[in-house]
């Protein structure tokens, strides 16, 4: 399903990828960790070209890019890579001037055409899934955070993604809200979606992830099946990492 | 004679100051004040020849104090600007209500010029449904206004109607005899329809009251008629004529208009002035709110494309490629760095000269307005989409969204938000900027109250009755742009 192959991407001087590889089947659960700043979102970003890879080649589905090639910068071949993946954003960026349905709705009529009627009822079934049927004619300011983000997944399962690219998605929420939107993620993990997550959330990471990779320097570290690296891990720097997170969160 | 008079307002000048001040504006043109094309650092014309010869015969030094026109009678009311008006004042009971007037120093006759093509009309009858222009404030002006169905084109000097008459943007002007006189030596395109009417003279106005200075204006100007100083200033000019030599005979009573005050009973002659506040003030609302509906449309219209063109610039500034981003700058540095004075002439007289394009002053009023606001718009706008989170592009982007859907459906609407007050400040300012539209000939409010509050001296209750106005529909523009606000709020 996903396939990355050396991508690397700087900024200005500071390398942030540095020749990754990643392969994903579909219905495979990966959770990304690793340091602040050691690339994991920005791999995230280019796997739906939010950021412009300097080399490398990628590819989701029957999308393929290949960084530099004129292909790359084709805007419609850009936009079908977006179509076959969702994202989910740290701070849930739902469009702030409409309601919860209106942000689900938005795609699937202005991008897919579809029928208002029918992208209403697709609309409301998927704010159900996510538990938030009651509240789709609130205005995202009307909504908590927890709810905020599932109607984000909502919004981003509207458009029928073959992957769904997680960023830190309870980073930004209390404790006692990061629940709800885990619960969702986890029953799309049960479903058999294909997920790519980027998190600290090394508990839910070891629920639902099926391997974990382990970026630090722009580079793959480690990564294997999700027990053998959480609670066997070789490179030093991943022990450290574990260490320092364990003891971090450990109330 | 001094004496005679019952408690004047004013000192009474029975010694002559030394330096005798009297107003005229230098945009009066030939023959009256001008200078002349080969001497521009010059003032010359029959009147400034008759304000040295009087100053002269009066035994002081004359200065000349430059004053707008149309406010010369309130400047001359107001007092210490100046001490008289020698300007082509028409001695008329609505003037002579403001000021005292001298003996005549001038007769002249309305005189109806149109384009030479249009051989049809010979009088104000064969104007009905057509545009005639008139200067602001003058009998002409009031002549045209009384005849029903002609619609008046009001400007604030004499040069522009007649370009406005050879461009085909008005059917006739009527002006004065002697304004005809010069206008028409290099105008072949026109020519004068009917022969002169309504006969006037002009004559010096000095404040009510000031009987003394008024005796001796009168007493030295029959000497410059007796002993053909007037006549030889005016043989210069070309302007001699019969008419002129009847002069000599005026005594008081025999003018136009009603009884005129002699230099005995100076300030009594103003008992139809209306006094200052509403009572009299509310007559005119009416006119005023006519002339609001000018000023409404002027700034609807020019503020929708103000609004159209601050987007497409501010899209053009934001996104667009190198080249139309430069250009949009330069754009907006031109419309905000140059006084929007000069650019409505430029469109309004320089396009028609340079290009032949007749915009109607409806036409280009709007387009400079609109052109001048797009600029402030466009920053506006760009402040707007500027302020929008990253997030929400990229939101928008991660659905699938392209980029023109992204900027309409996404970052448009909370742009425009953002940019709302901004815009509602500039609406209040486009209603008080429209007044500039004066100049090319449309009666907006300010222009109407000008000229009605000249007519009744009246500048109080007009004044509150227009400001009244303004602020009415300033405070509807903003109700409107709150109820909008709320619309468009997350």
């Amino acid at each position: 399903m996903i396939e990355i192959t050396g991508l690397r991407k700087r900024f200005g001087s500071v390398t942030v990828l540095d020749g990754v590889d990643h392969a994903q089947a579909a219905g495979e659960v990966v959770a990304l960790i690793g340091p602040s700043g050691c690339g994991k979102s920005t791999l995230l970003r280019c796997l739906n070209w939010l950021e412009t890879p300097d080399a490398g080649s990628l590819r989701v589905g029957d999308v393929r890019l290949e960084a530099g090639t004129p292909e790359a910068a084709d805007r419609a071949l850009r936009q079908r890579l977006r179509r076959r993946t969702g994202m989910i954003f740290q701070q849930f960026h739902l469009f702030p001037h409409r309601t919860a349905l209106e942000n689900v709705m938005e795609a699937p009529v202005h991008v897919d055409r579809l029928p208002r009627a029918e992208a209403q009822a697709l609309a409301m079934g998927l704010l159900a899934k996510v538990g938030m049927a009651d509240r789709a004619h609130h205005r995202p300011s009307q909504l908590s955070g927890g709810q905020q983000q599932r109607v984000a997944i909502a919004r981003a399962l509207a458009m029928k993604p073959e992957v769904l690219l997680c960023d830190e998605p309870t980073s930004a929420l209390d404790p006692e809200l990061r629940g709800e939107v885990l619960q969702v993620l986890g029953a799309l993990a049960a479903e058999g979606m294909t997920l790519l997550l980027v998190t600290h959330e090394l508990a839910f990471a070891r629920d639902i992830a099926h391997r974990v990779v382990f970026l630090e320097g722009g580079r793959v570290v480690e990564s294997g099946p999700t027990r053998t690296v959480l609670d066997a891990p070789r490179h030093p720097r991943l022990r450290e990492f574990l260490g320092k997170d364990r003891t971090g969160r450990a109330g | 004679m001094a004496a005679a008079s019952p408690a004047p307002a004013v000192a009474d000048p029975v010694v002559l100051p030394e330096v005798l001040r009297w107003a005229n504006d230098a945009e009066g043109g030939a023959p009256y004040i001008f200078h002349p094309a080969d001497r521009p650092d010059q003032l010359v014309g029959f009147e400034v020849e008759l304000a040295e010869a009087l100053c002269a015969r009066l035994g002081c030094r004359s200065r000349f104090v430059q004053y707008n026109w149309a406010n010369l009678i309130p400047g001359l009311r107001q007092g210490g600007n100046y001490d008289l008006i020698l300007a082509a004042l028409e001695r008329t009971p609505e003037n002579l209500a403001q000021v005292a007037m001298s003996r005549p120093y001038f007769t002249f006759g309305q005189q109806l010029v149109t384009r030479a093509s249009d051989t049809g009309i010979h009088a104000l009858d064969d104007l009905t449904g057509r545009r005639v222009g008139v200067l602001a404030s003058t009998l002409s002006h009031r002549l045209v206004t009384r005849h029903a169905g002609i619609e008046a084109r009001v400007y604030d000097e004499n040069v522009n109607y007649f370009r406005d008459l050879e461009l085909g943007r008005i059917d006739a002007v009527l002006t004065d005899s002697p304004i005809a006189a010069v206008h028409l030596k290099d105008r072949p395109g026109l020519r004068r329809a009917g022969p002169p009417f309504a006969p006037s003279h002009y004559a010096i106005a000095v404040p009510l009251g000031a009987t003394g200075l008024l005796a001796r204006i009168d007493e030295a100007l029959g000497q410059l008629i007796a002993d053909g100083t007037l006549r030889r200033i005016y043989g210069r000019y070309g302007l001699w004529d019969e008419t002129q030599a009847g002069l000599a005979a005026w005594t008081p009573g025999i003018d136009e208009g009603r009884a005129v005050s002699s230099p005995t009973d100076g300030n009594a002659s103003s008992p139809e002035r209306p006094k200052a506040g509403f009572g009299s003030a509310w007559r005119y609302l009416p006119i005023l709110l006519e002339a609001a509906v000018t000023t409404l449309w002027v700034t609807l219209a020019s503020m929708a494309l103000a609004v159209a063109g601050g987007l497409a610039l501010a899209l053009a500034r934001c996104h667009g490629p190198r080249l139309l981003r430069l250009l949009a700058v330069a754009y907006i540095e031109v419309f905000r760095g140059t006084p929007l004075l000069l650019q409505l002439y430029f469109i309004y007289f320089g396009l028609a000269q340079a290009l032949g394009w007749r915009l109607s002053a409806g036409v280009a009023a709007v387009l400079t307005l609109g052109l001048n606001y797009a600029a402030n718009e466009a920053e506006n706008l760009r402040a707007g989409l500027e302020a929008v989170p990253r997030g929400q592009t990229e939101a928008a982007l991660a659905l699938g969204l392209s980029p023109a859907l992204t900027l309409r459906r996404v970052l448009l609407p909370q742009a425009l938000r953002i940019s709302l007050p901004g815009m509602t400040n500039d609406l209040i300012a486009l209603f008080k900027d429209s007044s500039i539209v004066s100049v090319i000939g449309l009666v907006e409010l300010t222009k109407e109250f000008l000229i009605r509050s000249l007519d009744a001296g009246d500048y109080v209750g007009l004044g509150l009755l227009t400001a009244a106005i303004y602020l009415a529909m300033g405070h509807a523009a903003s109700r409107a742009a709150r109820a909008l606000e709320r619309r468009l709020r997350a």
